[in-house]
């Protein structure tokens, strides 16, 4: 058993996962086409899910907090974008390719905004009082979910808000017999940039050093001269940046937001978090991507089983690795 | 000179009273034992130094300043280190990351590293490698190595020897001799052999109470003494 481990581990390990996965749909959908654009639905969908997820995990192995109010993040992430690309509107109908840009990065850049003020609130007045109380936590953070989404009730109104998308992301890119939608190439990149960004903050700078530490022991982080308490603080607002910025991502690819949007989507962060190891960046990814996959190639070929596949999924690899694919902690 | 000093210092965990009533004085230099008995008060003692349980009431002051109230961090900051039982090491961080992090500028001093190194030879070895693959004896090294590899006034190092083989006590027991000729230590220590060699001064705690204080030298001379405060158990 440990001979097959160690040649499991020099393969490529769990890293091998979504290559096994894509390998095995390939052989069951048989069209290599529909394969393509599934595969890059999939990897899309896995990239704008990890930003959503990154921060509940780092947030979840840093601070043992368990914030059920993290898809609060998600949903005003999406509406503060889509109200921006609203209010630019004529930005986003130009030719001009910059215009198109601008307005986006704009888009964007109000989501992160507001994520980073939202955590910074929401680890003050919320969190703080229920640190290491895992019981109060879950209620206050349920109750601040619930909050959140009648908020977005309040400020948006209960039907569905159309998110402008940019010219230049519109379309799809034709290559032979395949058609891979030009949003979902973008979403993809960027996603990987995010991730890029986070592995080198995490594993190149001090202040990464110390989460990853944090993580581990916090109570050794402090005995070595630092406040965790305030790293927590940046760490949480990091989280719910990226939350807002998979939210605003997310409302471009649906193109049509609920204010229930952020509380479709934390079942499957929670599954990601989960299967992907709590803390753990390349875990989130690895379980992210995962999920995406599964859930496009499922929907393909037996649409009444796609709901239940990350479930499956969950179960299946939480009995083979109770700590999830790649936890932060050894 | 006085470094630390702990007056009346009385200690809860929850609802449980462990600490009832320690006072001891640390002179500056050389090694000071912490002896008892398991569940004594040891480990709650060096603790309660670091603020990680906050003593309540009682005073601990280092330098001759008050830090009973201290936030760990700064009290860390003001020269304190801490090589806790479970030796804290981080296990996904290489050795050469676990030892950055206890730098207060990012940046170790070279000049210290080959002193570290000349100390834990293992350590130069294997200084890419991540911490959990360490053995029990590296891990132990590597977390006496964070709390040296900038100068300290006083290291606090709880039952450093558990666990390892004696070859690597004897290293360990080399080791602390050339740290204490610029750092004060305090010991806690249930291998009273290894005590032995390294103390200058020492104190007995036993069900939260310091039931003797005073030299190692006398102490040691005092068979009596050994067995009526320490048993069998040592």
């Amino acid at each position: 058993m440990d001979a097959l481990n160690k040649t499991f581990e020099r393969l490529g390990g769990v890293n091998l996962l979504p290559v096994a996965l894509a390998l095995v749909a390939f052989v069951l959908i048989g069209a290599p086409s529909s394969w393509v654009t599934l595969t890059v639905a999939g990897l899309a969908m896995g990239m704008m899910v990890f930003l959503m997820a990154s921060g509940l995990s780092l947030v979840f192995g840093l601070m043992d907090v368990l914030n059920f109010g993290h898809s609060a993040f998600v949903s005003f992430g999406a509406f503060v974008a889509a109200t921006v690309l609203a209010g630019l509107s004529g930005w986003l109908a130009s030719d001009s390719i910059a215009m198109n840009a601008a307005a986006l990065i704009l888009a964007y850049l109000a989501a992160i905004v507001f994520g980073l003020v939202a955590g910074w609130f929401f680890e003050t007045v919320i969190i703080r009082p229920v640190y290491r109380d895992h019981l109060r936590q879950i209620l206050i953070t349920m109750g601040a979910m619930i909050v959140a989404e009648q908020l977005l009730l309040a400020l948006w109104g209960g039907t569905p808000f159309t998110v402008l998308r940019p010219h230049f992301l519109e379309g799809s890119w034709i290559i032979g017999d395949v058609s891979i939608e030009i949003y979902r190439g973008f979403a993809f990149i960027l996603g990987a940039l995010a991730y890029v960004g986070l592995y080198f903050m995490l594993n190149r700078t001090r202040m990464g050093l110390l989460v990853r530490a944090g993580v581990e022991d916090r109570e050794m982080v402090e005995s070595l001269g630092f406040r965790v308490d305030r790293l927590f603080i940046g760490v949480f607002m990091l989280g719910s940046a990226l939350a807002a910025l998979g939210g605003a991502m997310w409302a471009g690819y649906a193109t049509l937001i609920t204010p229930h949007l952020g509380a479709e989507m934390m079942i499957i962060v929670f599954i990601v978090v989960i299967i992907g190891g709590l803390g753990s960046i390349q875990g989130t990814l690895l379980g992210a991507i995962l999920v995406g996959l599964m859930s496009n190639y499922l929907g393909f070929l037996a649409p009444k089983m796609a709901l239940a596949s990350n479930m499956i999924l969950m179960v299946a690899i939480l009995m083979w690795r109770p700590n999830g694919l790649r936890p932060a902690v050894k | 000179m006085t470094l630390l000093s702990l007056k009346n210092v009385k200690t809860n965990i929850g609802q449980y009273a462990v600490l009832h009533d320690v006072s001891f004085d640390v002179a500056e230099g050389g090694v000071f034992v912490l002896l008892g008995r398991n569940g004594a008060g040891k480990t709650t003692t060096l603790r309660s130094i670091m603020h990680l349980w906050r003593p309540s009431p009682g005073s601990i002051t280092f330098r001759g300043q008050d830090i009973t109230g201290m936030h760990t961090s700064d009290i860390a900051r003001m020269g304190v280190a801490y090589v806790p039982e479970n030796m804290g090491i981080f296990g996904t961080l290489t050795v050469d990351e676990n030892l950055v992090l206890a730098t207060a500028n990012g940046k170790i001093d070279q000049t210290r590293l080959k002193w570290v190194h000349s100390l834990f030879p293992a350590l130069e070895k294997f200084r890419e490698k991540q911490a959990w693959s360490l053995s029990g004896g590296q891990k132990q090294m590597l977390s006496v190595a964070r709390a040296i590899i900038e100068p300290r006034q006083l290291i606090l190092i709880d039952e450093p020897t558990k666990g390892l083989a004696p070859s690597i006590v004897d290293a360990m027991a080399e080791a602390f001799r050339d740290i204490a000729k610029d750092s004060t230590i305090l010991l806690v220590e249930q291998n009273f052999r290894f005590a032995k060699s390294l103390g200058r001064d020492m104190a007995v705690i036993d069900d939260g109470r310091v039931v003797h204080a005073g030299s190692m030298a006398d102490f040691a001379a005092d068979q009596g003494l050994q067995d009526r405060l320490l048993g069998l158990s040592m």
